[in-house]
């Protein structure tokens, strides 16, 4: 039910992100979404790719500093509320959020959201019992694709 | 030659090592009479110490005893620029047959001479550094200091013939070149500076090679001062037994002294290169024990005589005789030099507090970079820190605590604020020979 997440090390500075970027569209490794964090001196770049471990390789090749961190998606109607009613949800179960983004996919008009839970398990069983849809990694691909 | 029959197998013993393990009273008798004779050598033929010696108004005749030394004027490194090129040699040309230099930092650089005998002591040395490295005829020794007007190629270069061993002189730089060679030729032993065997095990792990596979036992490291932290990130990523060696071009290249296998304290090749510890304020030679800057003198040397010269290091002389049985005195591994040192807001700061600060967070020493500057007529301190995978997170709160952490625990060592960057990898340079920690952008 996890997806893998690719961290990776920025400095904050001119340029910076657009090298990693070079560098898996070189390798022609596609972006399914990203959230960039960042403070004055440097940023982290978030990432989920489909390939990750192929991704996570070849930045790590080119000396980036690369974590990979289990995330949950969600996937959830396109309208208005409809991120609303899964943060209720979280809140109810008490679940810590540590960071969160949003993106939509291309069907039925639906939207993926994708949260790094501190304990991603238990979000997982108290989501799905909220009647929350927890999307799969394979099912996440399939509808962005 | 009978002498390599000696040391075929491991735990051999190479007959060039035998003044080891000189009776400590014979050893003194021989530094004094070398040293009598060297004082004079330096007395006829140069003109700056002859001149010093008079000031002073002391002749070769006054040294009577080894403790007599404290008399004789220093000799600093200025002393080898202002006589550029030539102005310290005791022999003639005829007789001098290599000519080393050391990179200066600033202007000139300063020369150094060899004759024949001079090398013979040479090799002699280096070979007894390396069979206190417990390495042998048989072994397969890849020479990765860089070869040229640097003493450290050459130097190692013949004293690991004349030990017996296999050299490949590969000298330093290129760096999947090293691995290839050391790989391909089953190399046993590895000569090279530390901070660049760091980056060819980095290199080696990139490229998927695990270097604890290869019949690579030994590495001889030397030309900079390291931490114990590198030296067990060294004998882990490669598997091998690291052994930190000792010596300058000024007084030889490297061969001053050496570890043997109990790894603790250098053992200084006393009979031809004399120790002393100074009071570096006073210059004052402090007892046995105590820490200093090591001064030496070369007993044996004939091209160029060095009489106390003060190498900056910070060191003291262990006053406990070592398991291996040799009776020459060792000096703790030199850490910091005394002008590594930098000044900032009136503090005397060393790299290595930084590098304890970032060690005691971090658990392994990651690479950093000191940068000093001015603002507005105050002097600032940034430290460089760059990222590992141990410390990265993909929470903006555990990368702030990180950095916020390694500042804490500088500002707690030196006493100085310092601005504590979080750098990618990679991006401070790394020299394929001495690493470069501090970057003085001060105007004076």
């Amino acid at each position: 039910m996890k997806l893998q997440q690719l961290s990776v090390f920025l400095e904050n500075r001119p340029g910076h992100l657009a090298e990693p970027l070079a560098l898996l569209s070189r390798e022609g490794i596609n972006i399914l979404s990203l959230s960039l964090a960042d403070t004055s001196d440097f940023g982290i770049l978030r990432m989920i790719v489909r390939d990750w471990e192929r991704a996570a390789q070849v930045l790590k090749a080119d000396d980036w500093v690369v974590k990979l961190t289990e995330v949950v998606a969600v996937d959830v109607e396109d309208r208005p509320g409809g991120l609303a009613e899964v943060l209720q949800a979280a809140g109810k179960a008490e679940l810590k959020i540590e960071y969160m983004y949003a993106f939509s996919l291309r069907r039925n008009h639906r939207a993926a959201l994708i949260f790094r839970f501190e304990e991603p398990d238990r979000a997982i069983d108290a989501l799905s019992a909220a009647g929350c849809h927890v999307i799969e990694a394979e099912a996440l691909f399939a509808a962005v694709e | 030659m009978l002498s390599e029959r000696w040391n075929d197998v491991e735990g051999g013993f190479h007959p060039a090592s035998a003044p080891d393990y000189l009776p400590v009273e014979r050893l003194r008798e021989v530094q004094l009479r070398r040293l009598r004779a060297v004082v004079t050598r330096a007395y006829d033929n140069v003109d700056l110490f002859r001149s010093r010696m008079r000031e002073r108004g002391l002749t070769p005749a006054d040294i009577r005893t080894l403790d007599d030394i404290a008399q004789l004027p220093f000799t600093v490194k200025v002393d080898l620029r202002d006589t550029y090129p030539f102005g310290l040699f005791a022999s003639p040309m005829s007789e001098i047959v290599r000519l080393h230099a050391s990179s200066g930092t600033t202007g000139k650089p300063i020369v150094v001479a060899y004759t024949r005998e001079d090398l013979n002591v040479w090799a002699e040395v280096m070979t007894r550094t390396f069979a206190a490295c417990g390495l042998h005829r048989g072994d397969i020794v890849q020479n990765a200091f860089g070869y040229g007007l640097f003493t450290g190629g050459l130097g190692a270069h013949y004293g690991a013939e004349a030990l017996g061993a296999t050299v490949i002189p590969v000298s330093g730089g290129n760096t999947e070149r090293q691995l290839m060679v050391m790989k391909d030729f089953n190399v046993s032993a590895v000569c090279a500076t530390p901070s660049y065997f760091i980056h060819v095990i980095e290199r080696a792990n990139d490229m998927g090679l695990d270097l604890r596979e290869l019949p690579l036992h030994t590495g001889i490291f030397g030309a900079e001062p390291w931490s114990e932290e590198m030296r067990r990130r060294i004998q882990e990523g490669a598997g091998i037994r690291a052994y930190d060696i000792y010596g300058l071009s000024e007084i030889i290249g490297p061969g001053v002294g050496s570890e043997c296998e109990h790894q603790d304290g250098l053992h200084i090749f006393e009979d031809h290169f004399y120790p002393e510890i100074i009071d570096p304020e006073t210059g004052a030679v402090l007892p046995d024990g105590e820490e200093g800057e090591l001064v030496l003198t070369t007993l044996s040397k004939q091209a160029m005589p060095i009489i106390r010269y003060r190498t900056r290091d910070i060191t003291r002389i262990i006053t406990e005789t070592c398991g291996c049985g040799r009776s020459l005195r060792r000096i703790r591994r030199v850490g910091r030099r005394s002008d590594d040192m930098f000044i900032i807001r009136g503090v005397n700061v060393f790299p290595s507090q930084v590098e304890a600060a970032l060690l005691a967070v971090e658990g392994t020493l990651p690479h950093y970079q000191i940068i000093l500057t001015r603002d507005h007529g105050l002097d600032q301190m940034a430290v460089e820190v760059e990222v590992t995978p141990e410390v990265f997170s993909d929470k903006v709160r555990a990368l702030e605590d990180v950095r916020a952490e390694l500042a804490k625990a500088i500002e707690q060592i030196i006493g100085i604020r310092v601005a504590l960057r979080l750098v990618e990898p990679r991006t401070i340079a790394r020299s394929e020979g001495k690493a470069k920690r501090v970057i003085d952008k001060r105007a004076i």
